[in-house]
């Protein structure tokens, strides 16, 4: 084998200087822009949770007053959710990826790719503003009449930004939408498809459908504060517990638009380790649909005690139980594809087994939320708090970061350390469970969320959590050192470092603009692994 | 593959291999994003019948303090656009520069007819006070009586009447509605607009031919569903309780 170099032609060489970049209509270096984008706020939103973690050591409020706390866990839930986790993995690794997985040259859309970024980078001014302006204080879900009426803090700004960000998640899933059906080379038939471009197909399904919804919502809680409407204002006959109606809508599917993607990542990273084909390969494509579908008819398990009535309390409780199967399809597919695998332990791996333990655990206790008597004694309290860290920073994040680590050397062209990324993925994981998990045992102790002080027997468990966050977060910063580092000083990756069977394993590392020379014909079966194109594979 | 072997069209960007598969790759984006607009108007369409069911004496009231003629005349204008929207499609397809020009142009005439025509009726809405809000009035120049009269039939069939009070308070309701819906669909026209002078000014360079018209086609589309958005607002917000 001999050693691979680094191609003097690339997207990256292709045009230098900050215009090159700005001006871009490439899928490559637009989803670069994001992923430093979304870094960005990621760091943000991760400095607004330090604050929470900070006051919570010591069960007083003896560092924030109580508005200040408030804006803190608001901020810190608006920028990690509608500027980190629904852009994460789409915009960045399915941006970078399609076009290449399905043999394109780009999205369909170019244009509308680049001004997605835009439309983003100008929601995420206008939160900032509002941060800059004295924060917001509503919680990251708005609820009327707090958010139209009685709350003094910058709602317009930040709910400007959110609807602005939403346009941009829209004109990404447009984009997919449109690539996967008319842009395929010819001879990739649908079921030759790579899972993760299911799994972004059916993400963008869910984007185009619901974010249009609460986009609607907001304008009229802007109404109602700009202009003095009143449309949720229970003063004048308005219903909040509408507004809750279709702010759920779209925000329970937003949270599958969070982790459908990154469950597609897992799908990739499972079969190119174990050398596999993903077991049941329909199931899994299916699934997704199907998760797509039933998500948006499971909304009201978050209104519970919300003062539905009892029939629709009933029906919602059941459908949220129905969501679980397409979810558990998924990982007895993995498992079963792991099942007598070759089995490895490089770091997109690793984080892939941290995936399935906090993926599972998150999704079991959804199940305990969804049923009507445990939820009314767990709603609002923590235990909802560790259930959807499990899932969006234990699940979804864990999938964004074994995509980056595993699609990085062909992003870049380098390999990062193998150190490093075992250790911050080791960091990460035990760092996660020792934050989280004590906020299950809070939650059923009864703590409830979004309150700055607590009873002197809690405090334990809260210090516990606050030292696993400070953990967790020196997980998070150590691949953007070696990361970066390895993007002057890695090794050269070559074509295809991992082995891997996808047609974006074909082209070189950094990719050409174009991402292929000649638009592939001979298409394989998705995760073609007989010993043949192994045996090819490892010699490229 | 593809034709290599002869001369591109001028309008063929380099990521599509065919013109056909370009024009496929807009329309598609564009039904999509029609998808994304039914949804956004849905909304509002599910806010406004909960509401209506629940307080159908205020809306019944309200709808009918609305000028009617005026929004009779803008269904008809926007009708009469969407017809030469059409033609113009038709005359792109055909190669019929001067013809596409001119319909696109009498299609921005009557849109903006339309939307002079809003702003009147805007005016209108907030010399009488009927602007949600502080300065809101309504029941004591409607009175309870007016609202008597059509008093609707309420659960268990008792003849229920909203008091001067309850009214001021629920048709405020749907005059946020009335804005709100009325407001976003001008805003739908204003872009459509601005779009439709893009593609006159395209049309007028002659950029379109039989093998590349889809703008035109996909500006079509759009302008055919606000068009049809109306369809539905002009019932809902001016024709509540008409019949008798
Ligand atoms: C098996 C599937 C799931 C079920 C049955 C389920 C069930 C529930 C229920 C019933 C609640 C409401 C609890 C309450 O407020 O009392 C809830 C909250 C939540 N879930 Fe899940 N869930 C599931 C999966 C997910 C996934 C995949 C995500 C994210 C990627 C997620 C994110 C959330 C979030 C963000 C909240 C809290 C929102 C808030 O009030 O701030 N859940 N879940
Ligand atoms: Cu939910």
């Amino acid at each position: 084998m001999e050693t691979p170099v680094y191609p003097a032609h690339n997207y990256l060489s292709n045009g230098h200087g900050l215009k090159s970049w700005l001006l871009t209509k490439d899928h490559k270096r637009i989803a670069i822009l994001y992923l430093i984008s979304i870094s960005a706020f990621f760091f943000l939103g991760g400095l607004f949770a330090v604050g929470i973690r900070l006051e919570l050591t010591t069960p007083q409020g003896d560092l924030f007053q109580p508005d200040t706390y408030n804006k803190f866990f608001t901020l810190h839930g608006v920028i990690m959710v509608f500027f980190f986790l629904i852009p994460s993995v789409p915009a960045v690794l399915g941006n970078f990826l399609i076009p290449p997985m399905i043999g394109a040259k780009d999205l369909a859309f170019p244009r509308i790719n680049l001004l997605s970024w835009y439309i983003y980078v100008i929601g995420g001014i206008f939160t900032l503003f509002a941060i800059v302006a004295g924060g917001v204080d509503t919680g990251w879900t708005f609820y009327t009449p707090y958010s139209s009426a009685s709350s003094s803090t910058n709602v317009a700004a930040t709910a400007l930004g959110v609807f602005i960000a939403g346009f941009s998640s829209i004109l990404t899933g447009l984009n997919f939408i449109v690539t996967i059906h008319r842009m395929r080379a010819p001879g990739l038939h649908w079921f030759k498809l790579p899972l993760f471009v299911w799994a972004h197909y059916a993400t963008s399904l869910i984007q185009v459908l619901g974010t249009p919804v609460v986009a609607i919502t907001i304008v009229m809680v802007f109404a109602e504060r700009a202009f003095g409407f009143g449309i949720f204002d229970p003063q004048r006959g308005g219903d909040p517990v509408l507004f809750q109606h279709l702010f759920w809508f779209y925000s329970h599917p937003a949270v599958y638009i969070m982790i459908l993607p990154a469950l597609g990542v897992i799908s990739e990273i499972v079969s190119t380790f174990s050398r596999k084909r993903i077991f049941g390969y329909s199931f899994v494509a299916f699934s997704s649909l199907a998760i797509a579908v039933f998500g948006f008819i499971v909304w009201a398990h978050h209104m519970f005690v919300a003062g539905i009535t009892v029939y629709a309390a009933m029906v919602f409780s059941f459908l949220s139980f129905s969501v679980a199967i397409p979810s558990a399809v998924k990982v007895f597919n993995w498992s079963a594809t792991l099942h007598r695998g070759s089995l490895s332990f490089e770091a997109p791996m690793l984080y892939v087994y941290g995936f399935f333990g906090l993926f599972l655990i998150g999704g079991l206790t959804g199940l305990f939320l969804a049923t009507l008597g445990t939820d009314i004694h767990l709603h609002d309290t923590y235990f909802v708090v560790a259930h959807f860290h499990y899932i969006m920073v234990g699940g979804a994040i864990m999938g964004y970061l074994g995509g980056i680590h595993f699609w990085w050397p062909k992003m870049i062209g380098r390999m990062y350390s193998e150190f490093w990324s075992r250790i911050s993925a080791i960091l990460v994981f035990v760092g996660f469970n020792l934050t989280f998990f004590p906020q299950f045992v809070l939650g059923y102790m009864g703590m409830p969320r979004r309150y700055h002080m607590y009873p002197d027997e809690f405090q334990v468990l809260n210090v516990l959590s606050s030292g696993g966050a400070a953990v967790l977060g020196l997980g998070y910063l150590l691949p953007v050192i070696y990361l970066v580092y390895s993007i002057k000083y890695g090794e050269v990756a070559g074509n295809n470092p991992w082995g891997a069977s996808g047609l974006e394993w074909r082209t070189q590392s950094p990719p050409l603009t174009e991402n292929f020379l000649e638009v592939p014909t001979d298409i394989p079966e998705a995760y073609e692994y007989t010993p043949k194109v192994i045996r090819e594979a490892k010699l490229v | 593959m593809h034709g290599h072997d002869h001369a591109h069209h001028p309008a063929l960007q380099h990521h599509f291999s065919t013109m056909s598969q370009q024009r496929e790759a807009g329309v598609l984006g564009m039904w999509v994003f029609l998808l994304t607009e039914v949804l956004f108007f849905g909304g509002l369409f599910i806010t406004y019948t909960l509401y209506r069911m629940w307080y159908y004496e205020a809306f019944a009231a309200a709808s009918k303090s609305i000028e009617i003629t005026p929004g009779l005349i803008n269904t008809v204008v926007l009708i009469g656009s969407s017809l030469t929207m059409a033609l113009s499609v038709r005359a792109s397809q055909t190669n019929q520069r001067k013809a596409t020009v001119n319909w696109l142009i009498a299609t921005i005439i009557l849109g903006s007819v339309f939307l002079g025509i809003k702003v009147y009726e805007y005016a209108d809405k907030f010399e009488h006070h009927h602007v949600p809000g502080p300065s809101f009035q309504f029941a004591s120049e409607h009175g309870a009586e007016g609202a008597a009269h059509e008093a609707a039939p309420a659960e268990g069939g008792h003849e229920v009447t909203m008091g001067p009070d309850q009214l001021q308070r629920t048709t405020q309701i749907f005059f946020s509605l009335y804005f709100v819906m009325t407001g976003l669909h001008a805003l739908h026209m204003i872009v459509g607009i601005v779009i439709l002078f893009i593609i006159t000014w395209m049309a007028h360079k002659g950029r379109f031919d039989s093998e590349y018209h889809a703008p035109v086609e996909m500006t079509g589309l759009y302008w055919h569903f606000v068009d049809i958005v109306w369809i539905f607002l002009f019932p809902l917000l001016y024709l509540v309780e008409r019949h008798n």
